[in-house]
């Protein structure tokens, strides 16, 4: 049966599209057929972070007005046979995501897919509501920082009493700390909230720990979902989260300062 | 005191204040984003109703919404304006009843 995980968290610039893109290519990775679907309607920007810019023809809106069908639309990813994209539209109508029209899309990608990932907007409107509605399980995208703590505290609440399966009395949809752009050097020093301060205060399952790389914006200047870098921790990171969503046991890395090695120091990679 | 308090209570650092001012502020979030969509109207009402009887002001009535155990529970607190208590029984005029 097919899955649908949002990515949300009320904050703008968390990094939903550089947690949607790598979650998406890490499921593929992990050989589950994946597709991942950019909500933010009027700023398309997983495009870009996955590197098939050029490639858009057809867009989520065209579709959910029946001007092209999906199979038109869905870009295959040029670098794993398991990884799909359905790239937004660039309108500025931001009522066009009209909840049927998604509906229908969504029980018609759930025939060809096993995982649907949906990068929400920022905020808490139409867009970001229309993104979480048809969600089985949320990656709630946080940074250890008083605003993003509290959006997502927010988002939290919404997922409760807005979804799809709140509405429904259903199962709650199962939501997931995903904390991210983490330095384990401030929190040592006392400058940025801990892992466990957040975890304490949002009070979900920690689903893992990111933290701050360079890696992520080399990874978004060329296009390329950071777990495709096998040199990059935050990649590393990732796909430990993308394990433990599929249920294995990993145990947290990169949440205590690290030593520099003497060849990382030399040639300067974090 | 300054002295001594910078002598006996370790500084706190910038990260222990954020997490006390989050668990405040999201405590209170919390409550009032759960609370039941009746609840402003219900306190309204009540302010109308009770304010026949009782000097009573527009913030001095608390509405919660709260469970212990296993049951849910409806907590009114009404605040008496200086304990004056109105003489003759309901007299309807000073907060509009028409809610
Ligand atoms: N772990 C990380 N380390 C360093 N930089 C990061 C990390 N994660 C995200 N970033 C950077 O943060 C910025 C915002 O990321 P991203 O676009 O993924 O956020 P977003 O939540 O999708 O934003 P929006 O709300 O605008 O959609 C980008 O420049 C990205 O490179
Ligand atoms: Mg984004």
């Amino acid at each position: 049966m097919a899955k649908v995980i949002v990515v949300t968290s009320g904050k703008g610039g968390v990094g939903k599209t550089t947690t949607s893109a790598a979650f998406a290519a890490g499921l593929a990775l992990r050989g589950h057929k994946t597709v991942v679907i950019d909500f933010d309607v009027g700023l398309r920007n997983l495009d870009l972070v996955m590197g098939c810019e050029r490639r858009v023809v057809f867009d989520f809106i065209n579709v959910i007005n029946g001007d092209a069908n999906l199979n038109q639309a869905l870009i295959k990813d040029k670098r794993h046979d398991n990884l799909f994209i359905f790239p937004t539209s660039q309108t500025r109508d931001k009522n066009a995501l009209k909840r049927e029209g998604v509906e229908r899309v969504m029980e018609e990608l759930k025939q060809q897919f096993e995982y649907i990932i949906c990068d929400s907007p920022a905020g808490i409107e139409h867009g970001a509501i229309t993104a979480l509605y048809f969600a089985d399980s949320a990656i709630i995208v946080t940074n250890p920082e008083v605003s993003s703590v509290r959006d997502s505290d927010r988002i939290i609440g919404i997922l409760a009493s807005k979804s799809r399966r709140a509405e429904r009395n259903e199962p709650a949809v199962d939501v997931h700390l995903l904390l991210t752009r983490y330095d384990p050097v401030r929190v040592a020093k006392g400058e940025m909230l801990a892992v466990d301060d957040v975890k304490e205060i949002l009070s979900i399952p920690l689903l893992g720990v990111i933290p701050e790389s360079e890696s992520v914006l080399r990874a978004s200047n060329t296009g390329t979902p950071v777990v495709f870098d096998e040199e990059s921790p935050a990649g590393r990171a990732y796909l430990d989260a993308v394990a433990r969503f599929l249920g294995e046991q990993r145990e947290m890395r990169f949440v205590t300062p690290q030593r520099r090695s003497f060849f990382r120091a030399l040639f300067g990679r974090v | 005191m300054g002295f001594f308090r910078a002598l006996f209570q370790p500084k706190r650092t910038s990260a222990q204040v954020a997490k006390e001012r989050l668990k405040i502020v999201l405590a209170h979030e919390r409550a009032s984003n759960r609370a039941p969509d009746f609840l402003p109207t219900l306190q309204k009402e009540l302010l109308a109703v009770v304010g026949r009887y009782v000097e009573i002001s527009e913030d001095g009535i608390r509405v919660t919404l709260g469970a212990s155990g296993g049951t849910s529970t409806l907590e009114i607190n009404i605040e008496i304006e200086g304990g004056k208590v109105k003489k003759g029984g309901p007299s309807g005029s000073a907060l509009s009843p028409a809610v």
